[in-house]
């Protein structure tokens, strides 16, 4: 009887059920049979992620339903995102699979430890309760720290992974400390009761909320990588293996978004004007700091880091606008974001020769002449991250400006701009290097995987693609926040 | 009740003491014993707000099991108490700044006023159990988060197992086996040279 009631009670969470079952199955068939089949673990993992897909397709339009004791919820916004979370993992995956085979890296452990990080960016999209939502914040962050380590012969990865895994634990301490302090005065962990407690707040509430929000929104900055909690992100970028960084870079700070709606929007939508202006200190120092230091990089991993911090900045100022097609501007760019993202990580890791990743901009000297095809799918990566029209990063810098410009705040808008320009000057240093320099010496070309191949060339067409008809796309994120 | 009150004030100095000596200390295995004692400590506070069970397994788990292995871990790799301290200097005014600002910011914000009272804590009677109480509500209200941590633990012991080492790479070490089964004739290789004459 019970039992019965507990599992009509959970179809709701049915996708993350299904996927912890699917990463468990995954756990013990490359137990079983890696030694029949070594690609096992992979198979099943993209099979399980593209069942996850399906059934949150399904759950996109249904309304709101609540399962464990109001702990999760299931509404459109987090059917949306658990989509593209899958998606950008599928993708993911998929371009690690040849370099984990080169490197001989255990296959098997890469994709169940991402698939665990998978579930815990799922969860930190869905659950309505501070204490499931943390738990999902360090599901999500655990495998990746072990991940970037997982090549033991390189020393880098390793201090990327020191580095990553010390300062997450502290940006995990900082974001706890905000929700005790918010526990002290609510004494509520979850958001629903929350929200009616911040709505009813008295002005000596509102101290102890402030400070609680100092430590949230720090902790939050730095799942973000948003400038100034940033110094972890170039380090660990480029010292991450690329087929990592790709990952890393992408599926986890859509599910940040998510969580930070969560933890912000819908908790505390009465201090907004308090987290707008630490939003506006983020924003401004995360788009400078990354748009000027990406200049001077030699290492491409590092300018894309660079890059990834200016691009969180970007991202804010939809939060910061406060309105629904803020919310839904951030959003899409934050989708924008991950399919650049990779789409030019990817080029680095397919790229890579016998294990040496093709880091440096040098590396990409004359790639025109070598390989035109794969040039030509840089060069919409590049135009898209720096917003030039027909590409999708146009549309997602556009709709953020608007939101902005709408609740007028032209002078950040205006700023924005500003800084825009100046990163327009390194992406098209990169076009510039492919097509217009002659290539140094000819070394042999790696061959390329077919799969990856034609999943980068999906990739660079959809940047393209979305671009020119982005209105879809552009429904689905204003339906989700309606 | 002033009894209770002299204890409380005990074991939080007890509590708050041993956490700094966790800093200060320079010898990390003393450190690491300080941190015990804070556990213990802190057990004590437990069981004056009658949450035995808890008390319990903070001494059993955390003081028998984590910090036992902590320690382990800590004189395995015998670390330079040097090296602490160099930083340690290094980083001090800095360090310092901070501890003001973040003691300022906190001695302004947690004032008593500031929180809901929560009042006294239920004297409950002699046949209250906590064990069933706590049972009851982890696997109903709380099983969601519940079975989130046991997910947090299996990946924990994956990470682990993935991380160490499969083959030993470049590891010297001695063959036994090899060394048993090895015959003259692999080691030795007699050969016949036509003696050479004096010139």
């Amino acid at each position: 009887m019970y039992l019965s009631t507990f599992f009509a009670n959970a179809t709701p969470a049915l996708p993350e059920i299904a996927l912890l079952s699917m990463t468990c199955i995954v756990l013990l068939a490359d137990l079983f049979f890696s030694r029949l089949c070594p690609r096992i673990p992979y198979y099943l993992t993209q099979l399980a992620l593209l069942g996850v897909i399906c059934l949150s397709l399904c759950a996109l339009n249904k309304p709101q339903t609540s399962a464990f004791f109001g702990m999760f919820m299931a509404d459109p916004l987090s059917s949306l995102l658990n989509v593209f979370i899958c998606l950008t993992s599928l993708f993911s995956f998929l371009y690690a699979r040849s370099f984990l085979e080169e490197t001989k890296m255990p296959l098997g452990e890469y994709y169940t430890l991402g698939l665990f990080s998978v579930l815990g960016m799922m969860l930190m999209v869905s659950s309505q309760n501070f204490l499931p939502l943390f738990l999902g914040l360090e599901l999500q962050s655990l495998p990746l720290y072990a991940m970037i380590a997982l090549r033991r012969s390189s020393g880098i990865a390793s201090e990327a992974a020191m580095k990553y895994f010390i300062m997450g634990s502290l940006a995990s301490a900082m974001l706890l400390y905000g929700i005790s302090l918010l526990y002290g005065v609510t004494h509520s962990l979850s958001i629903s009761e929350a929200a009616i407690i911040f709505s009813q707040g008295t002005a000596t509430h509102n101290t102890v909320f402030a400070c609680a929000l100092v430590f949230i929104i720090a902790g939050i900055a730095f799942k973000f990588g948003a400038a100034p909690f940033h110094a972890w992100a170039p380090d660990v970028y480029q010292g991450a293996p690329s087929i990592v960084t790709l990952f890393l870079g992408s599926a986890p700070k859509i599910a940040m978004l998510g969580f930070t709606f969560k933890f912000l929007v819908q908790a505390m939508p009465t201090l907004q004007t308090q987290w707008q202006l630490f939003f506006i200190i983020l924003a401004v120092l995360s788009m400078a700091l990354g748009n000027i230091v990406a200049v001077v990089q030699t290492n491409f991993k590092r300018m894309l880091a660079y890059s990834s911090i200016s691009h969180m900045g970007y991202m804010l100022l939809g939060l910061i606008s406060g309105t629904q097609a803020g919310y839904a501007a951030a959003t899409f760019y934050i989708i924008a974001y991950a399919f650049m993202t990779l789409a030019g990580f990817a080029m680095i890791a397919l790229l890579s020769k016998a294990g040496v990743e093709a880091e440096s901009i040098k590396d990409f000297q004359g790639l025109n002449y070598k390989h035109p095809w794969l040039a030509f799918l840089v060069m919409v990566v590049m135009f898209s991250m720096a917003g030039v029209p027909p590409t999708i990063g146009f549309f997602a810098k556009l709709s953020v400006l608007q939101a902005l410009v709408q609740v007028d705040l032209v002078w950040l808008a205006a700023l924005a701009l500003i800084f825009s320009v100046i990163g327009a000057y390194y992406y098209i240093a990169v076009i510039k290097t492919m097509y217009f320099d002659q290539p140094e010496k000819s070394t042999p070309f790696p061959t390329l995987p077919l799969d990856a191949t034609i999943a980068i060339s999906v990739n660079g067409l959809l940047l393209l693609i979305l671009g020119l008809f982005p209105s879809g796309l552009i429904e689905l994120c204003n339906k989700v926040f309606l | 009740m002033l009894l209770e009150t002299i204890f409380f004030y005990l074991f939080a100095a007890g509590v708050v003491l041993s956490a700094v000596g966790v800093v200060f200390l320079r010898n990390p295995v003393h450190s690491a014993l300080s941190l015990v004692l804070a556990f213990v400590f802190s057990a004590c506070l437990w069981l004056m707000l009658q949450a035995e069970f808890l008390a319990l397994i903070l001494i059993l788990v955390y003081v028998g099991a984590v910090m036992t292995l902590f320690l382990f871990v800590v004189m395995t790799i015998n670390l330079d108490a040097d090296i602490k301290k160099q930083t340690f200097v290094h980083y001090l005014p800095f360090g310092l700044l901070l501890m003001a600002l973040l003691a300022a910011l906190l001695l302004f914000v947690l004032k008593p006023a500031h929180f809901l009272s929560i009042g006294q804590p239920i004297i409950q009677d002699q046949d209250y159990s906590n064990v069933q109480v706590l049972g009851k509500v982890l696997y109903t209200h709380y099983v969601y988060p519940f079975e989130l941590a046991a997910v947090l633990l299996l990946v924990a012991i994956v990470a682990a197992i993935s991380l160490n080492p499969r083959q030993p790479s470049n590891k010297k070490t001695q063959n036994t086996e090899k060394q048993l089964y090895i015959k003259r004739a692999d080691r030795v290789r007699l050969l016949s040279m036509p003696t050479e004459k004096k010139p």
